[in-house]
């Protein structure tokens, strides 16, 4: 699905990403942690194809194609989504004229009919039910006026909607109350099958005891500095990063 | 990710000229050219003394300089002030119109033949200097709706013109007022007689066609006792690399019950991209609510013109009156627009609604300016107004000048302004739901202007909504 290699990143000169390398097969669900400023969130945004990185070295690869030249539409139509750290708002624009105009364009673009007002209604009070929403939100502007907790139950629930082959979710715990994660978090369990990828990324392990990962990676300086199973989140809450900074600056193999 | 500059190129659609005879008179202002003018019309006598007051007055005032945006000097005696089609235009039928003025309309989209056919709207259609088409004026003179050029107007409604032309907008209102007062060659004229709804959306399309020729055109729209009317106005104008001056008057007036509804699309040609050319659109726009429970509401959409200097107004002399003003303006390139309103309350209970939303993009320079002024007699008025400004890039400018009077106790003014950026931000979110760069940039434009084109016509609505993508394109970098 998703092979990374050696990748090198930077934003506005500054360099941020310092050789990634990272493989996710189809149903595979992989949480990135790492303390603040590891370079989480740019790796996030660089692999949804935000304009402000830079590629410096190394490659992305999707479903066997380089990524890299791929403008950020192209790659929602490929099947890529992310789930944003902060959702933006768009005022005056419909929640439903927003998601049905994505929708639509990522259907072109791949050969199927557009879907018309009934049948995106329809599809859309059907997927809002994953993530408890109300009906309201159907005709609120986007993400205007919604608390922190309703933009990311807004995220996947566009996410429920496009349902993409890779799914990025950007902090998606942020701000959240244990009652907004646990509905966020049983959202995205149901959106998991054998197909589709999710890449979750995260400062906490906290979000883990729900979305249970296949895999975890820590990430430190721009780069991976120890992988493992779901046990590695559980002793990054219980030692802190600061074990695995100690255990990378003595040369531990990890 | 497309820049600015790759995308900024779109050219105006509607900047062809028309290859047709025209007929005009020499350059230069002087009473002997709005004699020639008034001649050429066949005027009676009254309406030939009118333009003189207006020119003699004309001469004694100054050119404004308040307002925020900057041109040359106007030379006032180096522009043609009459031009129209050789081929005498037949008011009866379409038929003996010109073909390729009718090939011309068809072009911007106006297709004289089919509106007369197939759609709910009436059209007058003023090319140059003269009205050339009036469709469905039968039909709307079985309701005893007028509809027709000022022209005819002047020589079949001599009443009704003089007791109201120039009763909102008097000839010594403001500099290019007067000088439309002095030289105005055609517009559109409307009466609604008591009681009547208007079944139809009455429409004037106007076309600046020869080159260095100023259009000065003058709208009346009455609405009497209980009658209802919605207007709308479009315009285009060909690419030429020198300005041209574009001075109209618009009066409205309500009388009691009354309610005119007036509706403009502005697309006259904007120069291009590096400021050169385009259309001065100087324009004295005001309405007289004038019986008790009137209504007046303006709604404009300006994406073109090189500078607008324009402020639709309401006066609320009858109780109960209310005026209404929305606008959207966006400024691209080198643009300026210098527009906004003016809401005098004058009858007791009267209420106004200002929702103005400005949009400025590449070098353009875009003011809001607007009065508010209460009077001591209007006792329990209300108005609310909203002012929104949107930047894109860091070139472009926004300016909000909101002047309030309030002479009583009783009343209540409400005031909101906000400013926002579009940015990379918001477009990545769109690009990364599947939307390309365009259609981001025209959905978050148009859900900014949204409060706006609600208040347009249907149809008006698309065009808009598209002109409004298309003024923009390209605009985010």
């Amino acid at each position: 699905m998703l092979q990374i290699n050696n990748l090198h990143a930077s934003i506005s000169g500054k360099k941020i990403l310092n050789g990634i390398t990272l493989n996710v097969n189809p149903g595979e669900v992989h949480a990135i942690m790492g303390p603040n400023g590891s370079g989480k969130s740019t790796l996030a945004q660089l692999l949804a194809g935000h304009p402000a990185y830079q590629i410096l070295e190394g490659e992305i690869k999707y479903e066997g194609n380089d990524l890299s030249e791929l403008e950020a539409e192209k790659r929602a139509q490929a099947g890529i989504f992310l789930a944003f750290q902060y959702p933006i708002e768009i005022p005056g624009v419909s929640n439903s004229y927003f998601l049905k105009t994505g929708l639509n364009e990522i259907r072109k673009s791949r050969g199927q009919e557009p879907l018309d007002a009934f049948e995106f209604l329809k599809l859309i009070r059907e997927k809002m039910k994953l993530v408890e929403m109300d009906e309201s939100f159907i005709n609120r502007p986007v993400n205007q006026g919604y608390s922190g907790g309703e933009k990311k139950r807004n995220e996947i629930l566009q996410m429920a909607v496009l349902e993409p082959k890779l799914a990025i979710l950007d902090e998606t715990d942020s701000g959240l109350d244990i009652d907004a994660l646990k509905i966020v978090a049983g959202g995205v369990n149901k959106l998991r099958n054998s197909n589709r990828s999710i890449i979750v990324v995260t400062h906490y392990q906290r979000l883990l005891n729900y979305i249970v990962p296949d895999f975890v990676h820590v990430l430190m300086n721009g780069k991976i500095v120890k992988s493992g199973g779901k046990e590695l989140a559980l002793e990054l809450e219980e030692f802190g990063y600061d074990k695995i900074k100690v255990e990378v600056e003595n040369g531990v193999s990890v | 990710m497309q820049t600015i500059e790759q995308l900024v190129n779109k050219e105006y659609e509607y900047g062809f000229v028309t290859n047709i005879e025209e007929e005009t008179i020499p350059r230069g202002l002087n009473e002997d050219i709005v004699k020639i003018i008034s001649s050429k019309k066949n005027e009676p006598e009254w309406m030939l003394e009118w333009r003189l007051k207006a020119y003699r007055y004309w001469l004694t005032m100054e050119e404004p300089t308040w307002p925020n945006v900057k041109y040359q000097k106007i030379d006032y005696n180096n522009i043609f002030y009459y031009s129209a089609p050789k081929t005498k235009p037949n008011l009866e039928g379409l038929d003996q119109v010109d073909p390729e003025l009718l090939k011309t309309y068809e072009k911007l989209g106006i297709s004289l033949t089919e509106q007369k056919r197939l759609t709910g709207v009436a059209v007058d259609v003023i090319f140059d200097s003269v009205s050339v088409a009036t469709t469905y004026k039968e039909k709307l003179n079985e309701l005893g709706i007028i509809f027709c050029s000022f022209s005819e107007a002047v020589k079949d409604h001599p009443d009704l013109v003089k007791k109201y032309m120039g009763s909102v907008v008097p000839y010594t209102d403001n500099y290019f007022a007067t000088l439309n007062s002095a030289v105005f060659s055609d517009g559109s004229f409307c009466y609604i007689p008591p009681g009547v709804k208007c079944p139809m959306e009455l429409s004037t399309y106007f076309r600046i066609n020869a080159a260095e020729t100023g259009q000065f055109e003058r709208t009346l729209i009455i609405a009497d006792k209980g009658a209802k009317v919605s207007y709308l106005e479009g315009c285009t104008a060909p690419i030429r690399d020198t300005n041209q001056l574009h001075a109209a008057v618009v009066e409205l007036i309500a009388l009691e019950d009354g309610e005119v509804k007036y509706s403009t699309v502005q697309n006259w040609y904007a120069g291009d991209k590096d400021g050169k050319g385009g259309i001065y659109n100087f324009v004295t726009k005001r309405g007289n609510c004038a019986g008790k429970n009137s209504k007046i509401s303006w709604t404009q959409v300006e994406t073109g013109s090189a500078i607008t200097w324009k402020y639709p107004s309401v006066i609320l002399n009858g109780e109960n009156s209310i005026g209404e003003f929305y606008s959207v303006a966006v400024v691209n390139n080198h643009q300026q627009a210098d527009t906004g309103t003016k809401m005098i309350h004058i009858g007791k209970n009267t209420k106004s609604t200002i929702i103005s939303k400005g949009i400025s993009a590449g070098y353009g320079d875009n003011t809001y300016r607007g009065l508010v002024r209460i009077g001591k007699n209007a006792s329990n008025s209300r108005n609310y107004t909203q002012c929104d400004s949107m930047l894109m890039g860091n070139k472009c400018s926004a300016n909000t000048f909101p002047y309030i009077e309030v002479k009583n106790t009783t009343s209540n003014v409400e005031h909101e302004a906000s400013t926002s950026k579009i940015g990379e931000d918001q477009i990545f979110y769109c690009k990364q739901r599947g939307l390309n760069t365009e259609n981001a940039i025209s959905m978050i434009v148009n859900g900014f202007a949204k409060e706006v084109f609600k208040n347009l016509p249907m149809e008006f609505a698309v065009e808009a909504q598209k002109l409004l993508g298309i003024s923009l394109e390209g605009s985010v970098g």
